[in-house]
């Protein structure tokens, strides 16, 4: 499993878009090939991914935004993002 | 929209444009018909770009640009552009024999999301041969380097059989050479020219078996660096591939010429009525046309399908298959261990993978008119 570190910074591969699926409503990741439906807690994670801020800004923000432990988001935040890397629909820049 | 079907039918996410049948290929399990369509027949830029509007409109989420080989299409960034324009992820499925430099800019600078390469052997020896054209392999690495240089994520694909099923391993390295994100090992799957080509291309039941386990280590190995999806083969299996993920529920086809069909091979299926693009609007097609409300749900399984648990996972197997194999359409898939005629089909592929005969090669069909 790859780790992910808190000062890592994430994004988005290229060939991998983020959208809203009006038809079947929520939130997809379209990947080579793949769709990936994601939930409300995935799409919430994966739409603070920009490419400029560090794993570590993004689970403060998910902190603020709510009013949750730390510690709890740091491990949800890691293990998908890992999950995601592992899938190679997301890339530590 | 208002629609007739009693059930729950769900939006297509993925739709497969044949742009043209014409290709500079030959392979031998080409999933094309073996009447291919010709250049004459072909719809014309106008009209896809309706298709591709109106599938984003029905809920298509990826659009996957093949043929025959789509760049021999002059207009293909005009189609590129009708996807992104579209909001359409758009994906194109190439031979990479006749797409220079300049054009792979115009067509990523249009937008294009993913470039699958096919390679039909691991070596020049094999590429070439199987192809049946002189120089394609070199070809083919040349346009992988360039895609990868340009920045476009890359699959390679390569269609398994018995004369490159030794070369799984160096199909693996290549990939990793290529710098390709995904490697699909998909074999060969037999409708069209491959069903022609069957007593050529049948594996034995042990070469199968090593090369699952082949790709298995691969997987194992280069896990996070390459995404490997494997397609297995049937004939030698006990359970049925959930053909399409279930017929009618999750994509559709569009021939050169503008008929939507179920999936590429449905149409070796003779009673089904297809509707075209130029009648009917995608929506209305998906929903509404005979042929793609004829084997939906499981209303129309024989018992032992109604009765079996994996109703909803396999969703009896290929229509296609039952009809080649038992003369049915309706018939369960002969592959499933359940079936009376299960038994036959597994002698069939030990008796085909134990011949010796020459490739067929995929070709229009000789004519006085011109293709």
């Amino acid at each position: 499993m790859t780790a992910i570190q808190e000062s890592d910074i994430v994004r988005l591969p290229r060939g991998v878009r983020l959208r809203e699926d009006k038809q079947r409503g929520g939130w997809v990741l379209l990947a080579p090939e793949r769709v990936f439906q994601l939930d409300g807690i995935a799409q919430t994670v994966v739409s603070q991914v920009d490419g400029e801020r560090s794993v570590g800004a993004i689970i403060d923000q998910l902190c603020e935004t709510y009013q949750a432990p730390r510690e709890r988001i740091a491990q949800d935040v890691t293990a998908m993002f890992a999950g995601l890397v592992e899938k190679r629909v997301l890339e530590v820049a | 929209m208002t629609h007739s079907q009693a059930y729950d039918v769900q939006p297509p996410m993925g739709m497969l444009a044949e742009l043209t049948h014409r290709c500079p290929l030959q392979c031998p399990y080409c999933s094309n018909p073996v009447a291919l369509e010709r250049r004459r027949q072909e719809l014309d830029t106008a009209t896809w770009q309706r298709v591709f509007a109106e599938a984003a409109e029905l809920g298509v989420l990826q659009v996957h640009l093949s043929g025959g080989e789509p760049a021999l299409r002059p207009d293909l960034p005009e189609l590129v552009k009708a996807c992104v324009d579209a909001g359409l992820y758009s994906n194109l499925i190439t031979a990479g024999v006749n797409i220079d430099r300049a054009r792979l800019e115009t067509l990523a600078d249009a937008g294009l999301d993913h470039v699958q390469l096919s390679f039909q052997g691991a070596t020049p020896e094999v590429t070439d041969h199987v192809a049946n054209m002189t120089g394609a392999h070199a070809r083919k690495r040349a346009f992988a380097a360039e895609v990868t240089d340009i920045g476009l994520p890359l699959t390679l694909n390569a269609v398994i059989h018995r004369a490159n099923l030794h070369q799984i391993d160096e199909f693996v390295d290549l990939a990793v050479e290529l710098g390709a994100r995904r490697l699909e090992i998909a074999h060969a799957q037999y409708y069209g020219w491959a069903l022609v080509n069957r007593a050529a291309l049948m594996p034995s039941r042990e070469q199968v078996m090593e090369a699952v386990e082949r790709v298995e280590a691969a997987r194992e190995r280069l896990q996070g660096r390459l995404v490997i999806d494997a397609v297995v083969p049937d004939y030698h299996a006990r359970l049925p591939k959930p053909c399409m993920n279930g017929w009618g529920r999750q994509s559709l086809n569009v021939t050169p010429s503008g008929k939507v069909l179920p999936c590429h091979a449905a149409e070796t299926i003779p009673h089904l009525e297809f509707w075209n693009v130029a009648d009917h609007g995608l929506g209305d097609i998906w929903y509404d046309s005979p042929a793609f409300n004829a084997y939906r749900g499981t209303d129309w399984m024989p018992e032992t399908c109604q009765s079996c648990e994996r109703k909803e996972i396999d969703w009896g197997g290929c229509r296609c298959q039952a009809l080649m194999l038992t003369g049915d359409a309706a018939q369960m898939d002969p592959v499933c261990e359940k079936s009376p005629y299960h038994d036959e089909v597994q002698t069939l592929a030990v008796l085909d993978a134990a011949g010796d005969p020459d490739f067929t090669y995929r070709r229009f069909a000789r004519t006085t008119e011109g293709a």
